[in-house]
């Protein structure tokens, strides 16, 4: 099926066509297409993910074991995410149905911790230099350097936050960046007491500073809520993982979704039977694809996940600070559920929010010190796990044959479960500031902040490595490339 | 003292009989290598422990020891050889360190690193080698196999089972397991044979142990194999 503006209804020849290709600040390589007619009227937009998407092949005839460190190199940003995942779906397969004390809360700070320095990036490194320096400020300063000269305090805080999670991602997992700590049935390591002690020590200042940027998007919003509430807005479904009271749980819980208007279309269920709610819909154009929910069909059961969708999906978020955020967060929608993309970015910095507390709270628990690391019960062929990674839900489903190789592989990153809502958001900018006008790095640089309000990580949809340029080429009415810009 | 050498201006004891890699392991002098241990006759295969003695080039595992000698061991001219035969090694097999669980504990890694290997430097090969998981304990994962046959001596000389072998000559070497089927489940190989703990690199592994031990503890995480007191020895630890 085909979505308004995804595919143009005039002939061909008679489009205009601009490309931006490649996508910047964002990880992986983008390519966003648009066609305009003779009047400059926006025919056709599209988000490409041009990566060739490898791993589920590869990793197919490898130790099932080896995954968890093998599947994370599918991101330099959020790999604990998909170390996390694998573990998960073999703690099934190795039968640790239930997980010791310490494995379960080194997991959790693991990835609260991951949780934490991947916000503080997405939100400051790379998104903050175009809602604090403007859309159409000077391209050369639109970035983090740029922020530290105009905003030192704002650039410092976002640099140490990050920093602290990558430093309870080191302690918990052994490295910054593709560490080993989670395996099959547990983990690998626990803390000392002084690692403990060291990281309790900037816990309380995580948690102020946080906090600070919650108020910083939220006076953002304030300020502007023409642009903040609209900018890339459209209805749609949302998807996420709730505990089961309902509340906020990023690391386990089950699946929740809720339609445009916030009703409740599932909940409570039990994410191994991912397959049979979701199906992936394959188009000739992208690498990427579409997932929706199979019971709504491909045009309405399209849906958002991260934490637009997370913080609206769920009834609350247990630690007080960020419930209050949360709280603030829905006031600003009035009773309504907000689908503006930028709204991505308040959310955001309320889950850091919740990812600050809940990290100190975790800390006070001595069970992190604990010794016994690893269980096993009975063999299984199959596991499913999931876990809500910074961008939205995460599935990893593997398949292990008796004699201990991988015999089947299916990812669903967040990128990719939002790909139709990135699709939608660039052609909502697309139509309001494309329409007619000139091509401009602004309004080019409008068409990646809707991207970007949902991910930095297009890499990761399709399990290729690398940095994400992006280029936007011109086609004239018979298809011929008129202008084409590059921005690496 | 009478029975010495030199060995890059250390004076180094040595008892009649022992090798110059033996006298130098034993004052603990790191000499690089990949196919030599404490226990088995020396192979001299891996050529990484080629010294220059006298002016002349020779493997330390296999020369004697022998009084005045001279031993130029650690100058960048012979480390700049080792590094292109370790080169030579990581592109003939698939050697993916990010991924493997030996990553830490490998010899061939860490003498890689001794040797300020920064880039494989030759066209990759990117042979097919498929794995051979038919043992219940056991995984073979002939990727990662540098021919030192280690395997083979251990399982010919302390296991009495022959189990491994060498096959093909040149560039189509490899390491074959002694059954009708080639399947190592159909020998009568046991994950407590000696063989199975003595592999230098990810080629023989237990099964459903991977990265049990953390970043930090691993064998070359606190010191490099050229600081390590019995370097290459970690499987008999």
């Amino acid at each position: 099926m085909s979505f308004e503006l995804e595919t143009a209804s005039a002939t061909p020849g008679k489009l205009r066509r601009v490309a931006i290709d490649p996508v910047s600040r964002v990880e992986g390589h983008g390519k966003v297409t648009i066609l305009l007619d003779e009047h400059g009227k926006v025919q056709q937009v599209r988000l490409h993910i041009v990566e060739f998407r490898g791993f589920e092949r590869f990793v197919q005839g490898r130790p099932y074991w080896e995954l968890p460190v093998m599947v994370q190199r599918l991101c330099g940003i959020c790999p604990v995410s998909h170390h996390l995942a694998a573990s998960k779906a073999l703690d099934l397969i190795v039968g640790a149905d239930r997980l010791t004390p310490t494995a379960d809360k080194m997991r959790r700070l693991m990835h609260y911790g991951q949780i934490l320095q991947s916000h503080a990036l997405h939100f400051f490194h790379l998104s903050s230099p175009d809602l604090l320096l403007g859309f159409d400020s000077e391209v050369t300063k639109r970035n983090i350097a740029g922020v530290v000269e105009k905003y030192p305090e704002i650039a410092k805080k976002g640099i140490l936050l990050r920093k602290y999670g990558q430093e309870l991602i080191r302690l918990t997992a052994g490295k910054r960046v593709h560490g080993t700590g989670s395996v099959p049935g547990g983990v690998n390591r626990s803390l000392t007491a002084a690692e403990r002690r060291l990281l309790l020590d900037d816990a309380a200042r995580t948690i102020a500073w946080s906090g600070d940027a919650v108020g910083l998007i939220r006076e953002l919003h304030a300020q502007d809520p023409a642009l903040y509430d609209h900018f890339g807005a459209f209805p749609s479904n949302f998807m996420g993982m709730v505990a089961a009271d309902g509340s906020l749980d990023l690391y386990h819980g089950a699946l929740r979704a809720k339609d445009a208007d916030g009703n409740i279309l599932f909940d409570q269920v039990d994410y191994r039977t991912y397959d049979a709610l979701i199906t992936e819909e394959v188009k000739p154009w992208t690498y990427m694809k579409f997932p929706y929910l199979s019971s709504l069909g491909p045009e309405r059961g399209w849906y958002k996940v991260g934490p637009l969708a997370r913080v609206q999906n769920c009834d609350r978020i247990p630690t007080p600070l960020a419930e209050h955020a949360r709280r603030e967060f829905l006031a600003h929608g009035a009773g309504r559920p907000m689908h503006g993309a930028l709204g991505n970015h308040w959310a955001r910095m309320i889950e850091m929010l919740f990812a600050a507390e809940t990290i100190e709270a975790l800390l006070h628990d001595e069970a992190l010190e604990g010794s016994e690391l690893v269980v096993a019960g009975e063999r299984r062929r199959e596991g499913v796990g999931v876990i809500e990674a910074p961008r939205g839900t995460l599935f990893h489903h593997y398949q292990v044959g008796d004699d201990d190789l991988v015999t089947m592989a299916n990812l669903i990153v967040a990128t990719t479960h939002n790909n139709q809502a990135m699709n939608a958001a660039v052609r909502e900018v697309a139509k309001k500031y494309l329409d007619g006008r000139a091509i401009t790095e602004g309004l080019l640089n409008r068409i990646e902040v809707a991207i970007r309000a949902y991910d930095p990580c297009l890499s990761c949809a399709t399990h290729a490595l690398g940095q994400m340029p992006l280029e936007v080429a011109l086609l004239d009415a018979e298809g011929n490339e008129l202008d084409c810009k590059y921005r690496a | 003292m009478n029975d010495s050498f030199l060995l890059d201006g250390e004076t180094i004891p040595f008892s009649p009989g022992q090798t110059v890699m033996q006298a130098a392991a034993a004052a603990g002098k790191y000499i690089p290598h990949l196919c030599w241990h404490p226990d088995f006759a020396p192979h001299g295969s891996c050529r990484l422990c080629i010294v220059r003695i006298g002016g002349r080039y020779a493997t330390a595992c296999t020369v004697g020891a022998a009084r005045g000698q001279v031993v130029e061991n650690r100058s960048e001219a012979i480390d700049a050889e080792r590094r292109t035969l370790l080169q030579l090694l990581f592109v003939e097999g698939n050697h993916f360190c990010p991924s493997c669980e030996k990553s830490g504990d490998c010899v061939l890694q860490a003498t890689a690193y001794e040797m300020g290997m920064l880039t494989p430097h030759f066209d990759h090969f990117y042979p097919d080698r498929p794995l051979d998981a038919s043992h219940p304990e056991v995984l073979l994962e002939f990727n990662r196999c540098i021919l030192c046959e280690l395997c083979v001596r251990a399982s010919r000389d302390v296991d009495r089972k022959n189990v491994f072998a060498l096959a093909g000559r040149g560039l189509r070497s490899h390491l074959i397991v002694n059954s009708e089927s080639g399947r190592l489940a159909d020998t009568d190989f046991a994950a407590t044979d000696r063989a199975a703990a003595v592999c230098p690199v990810g080629a023989i592994l237990k099964k459903r142990v991977g990265f049990a031990m953390p970043i930090g503890k691993r064998t070359y995480d606190p010191r490099p194999i050229g600081k390590s007191h019995e370097p290459g020895t970690r499987e008999d630890e």
